[in-house]
């Protein structure tokens, strides 16, 4: 009897928590597509009934922002960034594996190391680098250091451990070369794996702000994060504008996020094994 | 096949396990080895712009007497110590309750949690920003409840801004990290759980016995990445607080201090890389200390 009860309590407890956690977790996104139809004085004041300015909002949005060109740049630094980062992370997963190298090792662990190097440190000769090889203000700039990543090598340096050596073995038996054996063997067999890093290095990407913040400093260049940060610091915010904006900057990785869950899951799961 | 080889030539020379790691080793050397190299020279010197003159240790000297360098530092570790365990203990609590399957709606949950990892630090910055308005929704929630009398000033009080920038991170990661603790807890045999509910043991000490010893590499892992990420704050504190570090500095961290350095006073680069690297030395001590906790406690 009192067993029961204590369950009863105890599964009440339990999901009261979960669902506590559950709406805390949602809430702001909820709250920020309320505040797209809203008008900036009934967002400050805490508003969270659907308004009737979204018109409004978008068309002032769309106003004092170039919309498909700010689009176009976020666009383009994701998913140039995300294709190099794949390309050569991937190599270099395999290459580790194959690799028979004494020094492998060594140079993995090294590798690994620069993860803990924080992009403060970076910033300025990064900055100075890019000013002498006048690239500032160019989106290859705001690509190039983010394509060598140790956490995605390592990501598929771990995944590539499943890669059955019988394939690569009979390949080579057939006179495959191995960059033959990588392109028309690994890539396809590794399919969910390039899946899963594709998700993860591409909201990274497309999220970036720090680095475009220092070297996009016109208005032609800039991405959908400096936008939506602009909007929101300027003096008197107008914060249904800036809702549109950051519901159109969450939409693209809200949707990757949902058509690729079970991979993206997967991908972030593949990493601590 | 390998060990064919070896004595051969083929144990020194292998070219295409160097082709392969090559473009990746390339990059990381041009733009992480090299400029982190680059600051550490950098940090020996000052001046303006690129004006720049050696000065020795002049800038490490300099960090000391530099109140607003304190700040930034305190404000960097205050967050560190309160964040980091409040988050990794809420992310482990969760996923050992939804590593439960019987739990129904487990799925929804799940994707409930992980939800906010999805957007861009900048996007959310907005949004708590403008939740956490003097009258904003999270103010006028408290007061109807009647947990408040008056509105809290999240934003314009020292204390309280800093405590917004904790619910803030936590909001954001604890789902990030949570993931990571499934992901593990799923390798772990649910018969070990079975016997000891049996056994009469209760749920909070089967977390603190059985959960938590057998997650500790993950955890290590995780509190080693929040550690890092924690040391680097900036795209929140920037777009939280006017990107100047809130009311009296009391949000700014060593990141945002560093930009400010560059790219909004008088650029001085040989200041800014010294404090860049109070940055390294943290990370390094932090980790290193880290590790060497979670050695200790297998002794």
């Amino acid at each position: 009897m009192t067993n029961g009860i204590g369950r009863a309590t105890r599964a009440l407890l339990t999901y009261g928590f979960l669902g506590l956690m559950a709406f805390l977790s949602v809430f702001p996104f909820f709250w920020m597509m309320l505040g797209a139809t809203n008008s900036s004085i009934d967002i400050i004041k805490g508003r969270v009934l659907p308004g009737a300015a979204l018109a409004t909002n978008v068309g002032t949005f769309f106003t004092q922002v170039n919309a498909p060109l700010v689009f176009w740049n976020s666009a383009k630094i994701a998913i140039l960034s995300t294709v190099l980062t794949l390309t050569v992370s991937s190599l270099a997963g395999y290459g580790f594996e194959i690799f028979r190298s004494r020094h492998r090792e060594h140079l993995y662990r090294a590798m690994l190391l620069t993860l803990m190097i924080p992009f403060a440190a970076l910033m300025i000769p990064l900055f100075i680098m890019m000013g002498q090889a006048g690239l500032i203000n160019t989106h290859i700039a705001v690509v190039l250091p983010t394509i060598g990543s140790a956490f995605v090598v390592f990501y598929f340096r771990q995944c590539t451990k499943a890669f059955p050596s019988e394939l690569r073995d009979a390949a080579k038996v057939d006179g495959l070369k191995e960059w033959q054996i990588f392109l028309f063997i690994y890539v396809p067999v590794m399919r969910s794996t390039y899946a899963a890093a594709f998700i993860i290095v591409f909201m990274t990407a497309w999220n970036n702000y720090l680095w475009p913040l220092i070297v996009l400093q016109s208005n032609e260049t800039k991405t959908i994060t400096l936008v939506i940060s602009s909007l929101a610091s300027a003096y008197y915010p107008d914060y249904g504008v800036v809702m549109v904006g950051t519901v159109l900057a969450t939409l693209p990785t809200l949707a990757v996020f949902f058509f690729m869950q079970r991979q993206f899951v997967q991908g972030m799961l593949g990493s601590v094994k | 096949m390998v060990h064919a080889r070896r004595g051969g030539i083929g144990r020194y020379y292998d070219v295409n396990g160097w082709l392969f790691v090559a473009p990746v080793l390339g990059l990381i050397g041009l733009f992480m080895i090299y400029p982190i190299f680059w600051s550490l020279w950098m940090s020996f010197q000052s001046g303006r712009g690129m004006m720049m003159k050696f000065v020795g240790f002049g800038n490490i000297v300099r960090l000391w007497n530099d109140p607003v360098f304190i700040k930034a530092l305190t404000n960097t570790m205050t967050y560190f110590v309160v964040q980091v365990p409040i988050m990794i203990l809420l992310a482990l609590i969760l996923a050992s309750i939804l590593n439960n399957p019987r739990l129904v709606g487990r799925g929804l949950f799940r994707t409930a949690i992980f939800l906010p990892c999805v957007t861009s630090l900048v996007a959310y910055s907005v949004l708590f920003k403008g939740m956490f308005a003097t009258d904003g929704v999270v103010n006028s929630t408290l007061a109807a409840l009647g947990v408040i009398a008056s509105p809290i000033p999240w934003l314009t009080h020292p204390f309280w801004a800093k405590v917004l920038v904790i619910i803030a991170i936590t909001w954001r990661w604890t789902g990030y990290n949570m993931i990571f603790y499934l992901a593990a807890l799923q390798n772990i045999d649910r018969s070990i759980y079975e016997v000891a509910r049996i056994d009469g043991v209760p749920a909070w000490a089967r977390f603190t016995h059985i959960t938590v010893p057998l997650l500790k590499p993950v955890i290590l892992f995780t509190t080693v990445i929040s550690t890092i990420g924690t040391v680097q704050l900036f795209d929140e504190v920037y777009n939280l607080t006017e990107g100047r570090g809130g009311p009296s500095n009391a949000t700014l961290t060593l990141s945002l201090y560093i930009y400010n350095l560059t790219f909004r006073f008088m650029p001085n680069f040989g200041y800014a890389a010294t404090v860049s690297y109070v940055i390294v030395v943290l990370v390094a001590l932090l980790a290193f200390f880290q590790f060497f906790a979670a050695r200790e406690r297998d002794k």
